[in-house]
């Protein structure tokens, strides 16, 4: 049987990678993509707990959690989607018009 | 075995679901009357919210649905707080949905409505998950009205800007509950205090390095929504970019539904790792650096801001920095003093924006330049301005003194009471000290509309809406400020019930 800690270093390490992209990336969708992975750590994180533990608690989060991000993602693309009707462009670096 | 499902009580949860009921109501309307309802819809949807209120004050008391939802006096404090930031947002809108979103009223009315209605569940919420969905539903609803207006590039980019934002934190904040949820075995705020002391005691006080990693992980989460230094950023930006009146809901309801946050999970949930008795713990002093950064930072930078709506932003982190005080000083008055902070944090914070709208509307700018000589030709909505601005800097008889003076009397009470919390005195200090920058800022603006050489060319005809936001502003700032033994009084019992 595959230890509890395996799951918690790979949510780690995912949540690790999500994190780095949101930061070093210069294009919209990728740092969006980031974010979901990052949920995704959290998630799995949950159903490993939840496996251990024995409990259904966690299973329960994780459904409403993956909706909660597919919301989330429906409001994210029609943002960006206004946004490259604006601009031509999802590049960060070009969204200047106020200090950052 | 027979399941036993514990009972509903579907009755507390009466004002949420009407809200939400009313939201989808308000956007129908919009489209029965083929998007020509004019400002009827607007008044629809403060009809909404006056109505909450009164269903809200027949609720009453008590548990719903197990322990999930709870209706305490904390609760209903700040639902008050929320649908007060709703009704003044939503009141000083009009002069812009009348211009500027004529074909899409309904959805701006309804999804305010719908970011009330996450912050209502929020603060009921005594559990991890239904914690987390209300903090989602009040956000979610929030970057669209960030990026309202979809042909101004400035609006996009702040929506942008904030659901990127939004979205990380809220990955954080969830990291941290997988961990909490995994280290107490329960999702129950409650409980979880339990097992948590528990574990705690089970390994000689020693709580482990994941617990620390939940705590710093929900602390920033919470943090982007309460935009402290370092998680500010976004702020300034998506307030700039975004509608003014959203501005002022993302700067009062939203910083009140994190508020809230912070309390459930940091004071109820996480209270054990607060004493410092305990080791190796304390998130006490992590809040009080990360207070003393917004203080700091929040002040200096917004002295030099020539947006007045990046200088309310940067106003706001400060006022962030100030409630943090409170809520680290843990004690009796603690709560309290953040709980009448906020609420007449909301008042000053919206009746401001209200007149940055009225004053937008009609010049088209947000330069604190075009403030010039307002006095002479607009002198009530000028002095109105200056009511507000110097309640928010914190000025004697006005209500915002009040609100400092509590929280700085928390803290003091708390550094007197044991040693190892001296360092309570130097947070007092430098929030007083900052408060001389504040001052100096907010006086600027009022300089400027004062002691002009010409009258201003523009005379502000402000909406009769926006007129009714800006006399329950002035009322709340100078009743409060005269009498706020009224509030305080109710502030006073709220942290009994967190306690217990």
């Amino acid at each position: 049987m595959v230890p509890i800690s395996a799951y918690l270093i790979l949510a780690a390490v995912l949540f690790g990678i999500g994190s780095v992209g949101v930061l070093v990336s210069r294009n919209m969708i990728i740092m969006f993509m980031s974010v979901e992975l990052m949920l995704n750590a959290a998630n799995m994180a949950l159903v490993a707990f939840s496996r251990a533990l024995n409990l259904m608690d966690g299973h329960v989060i994780v459904f409403l959690v993956l909706t909660i991000a597919a919301a989330e993602a429906a409001v994210g693309l029609a943002l960006i989607v206004a946004l490259f009707r604006n601009r031509e462009s999802v590049d960060i670096d070009r969204f200047n018009l106020m200090k950052w | 075995m027979e399941a036993q499902l514990p009972p509903y009580s579907i009755k507390m949860m009466l004002p949420e679901l009407f809200l939400f009921v009313w939201a989808l109501v308000v956007i129908t309307f919009d489209l029965l009357t083929r998007r020509k309802s004019g400002s009827a819809v607007g008044y629809l949807a403060m009809l909404g919210l006056v109505i909450c209120g009164g269903i809200l004050s027949i609720t009453g008391y008590g548990r719903g649905f197990g322990m999930m939802f709870i209706n305490d006096p904390v609760a209903v404090f700040f639902k008050v707080i929320f649908l007060g930031a709703a009704f003044m947002a939503i009141g000083s809108s009009f002069g812009i949905t009348n211009r500027k979103i004529v074909n899409h009223r309904g959805e701006y009315f309804g999804l305010i409505l719908l970011s009330t209605v996450g912050m209502m569940f929020l603060a009921s919420s005594q559990e991890l998950l239904s914690l987390y969905i209300g903090l989602e539903l009040t956000t979610i609803p929030l970057f669209v009205l960030a990026g309202f207006f979809k042909d101004d590039r400035k609006s996009v980019e702040s929506g942008i800007k904030y659901m990127i934002m939004g979205a990380l934190s809220s990955a954080l904040l969830l990291y941290g509950i997988s961990f909490l949820y995994g280290l107490s075995g329960t999702t129950d705020i409650v409980q979880m205090k339990i097992n948590l002391a528990v574990t705690q005691l089970a390994n000689e006080g020693d709580i482990g390095v994941i617990l620390i990693l939940a705590t710093v992980t929900i602390l920033a989460g919470i943090g982007f929504k309460l935009a402290l230094p370092p998680f500010h950023q976004w702020a300034p930006d998506v307030y700039e970019g975004s509608p003014t009146p959203i501005a002022a809901f993302l700067s009062v309801g939203s910083k009140a539904a994190g508020i809230v946050a912070f309390v459930k999970i940091m004071m109820l949930g996480l209270e054990a790792f607060y004493d410092p008795v305990m080791k190796p713990n304390d998130w006490g002093i992590l809040v009080g650096v990360l207070a003393i950064a917004a203080m700091v930072w929040g002040n200096v930078a917004a002295v030099r801001q020539s947006n007045i709506k990046r200088m309310l932003a940067f106003s706001s982190i400060a006022q962030a920095g100030y409630i943090m005080i409170g809520m680290v000083a843990m004690n009796q008055y603690g709560l309290a003093a953040v709980g009448f902070y906020t609420f007449v944090y909301m008042f000053a914070n919206m009746g401001a924006f209200a007149i940055v709208t009225v004053v937008e509307d009609q010049t088209g700018s947000c330069k604190i330049s075009s403030y010039a000589g307002l006095s002479r030709t607009s002198p009530f909505l000028s002095a109105a301005l200056a009511v507000f601005l110097l309640s928010l800097a914190g000025i004697p008889p006005l209500a915002g003194f009040f609100a400092k003076y509590y929280v700085f009397a928390a803290a003091i009470a708390m550094a007197g009471s044991s040693n190892g919390h001296t360092w309570l005195y130097w947070l007092v200090g430098v929030g007083l000290l900052t408060t001389v920058f504040a001052l100096y800022y907010y006086a600027n603006v009022i300089k400027t509309a004062y002691f002009a050489r010409e009258a201003s060319p523009y005379r502000l005809r402000p909406l009769r809406p926006a007129l009714l936001v800006i006399a329950i502003g002035l009322l709340g700032v100078l009743i409060f400020g005269v009498v706020p033994e009224t509030i305080v009084d109710f502030a006073r019992d709220l942290p009994y019930y967190i306690a217990h």
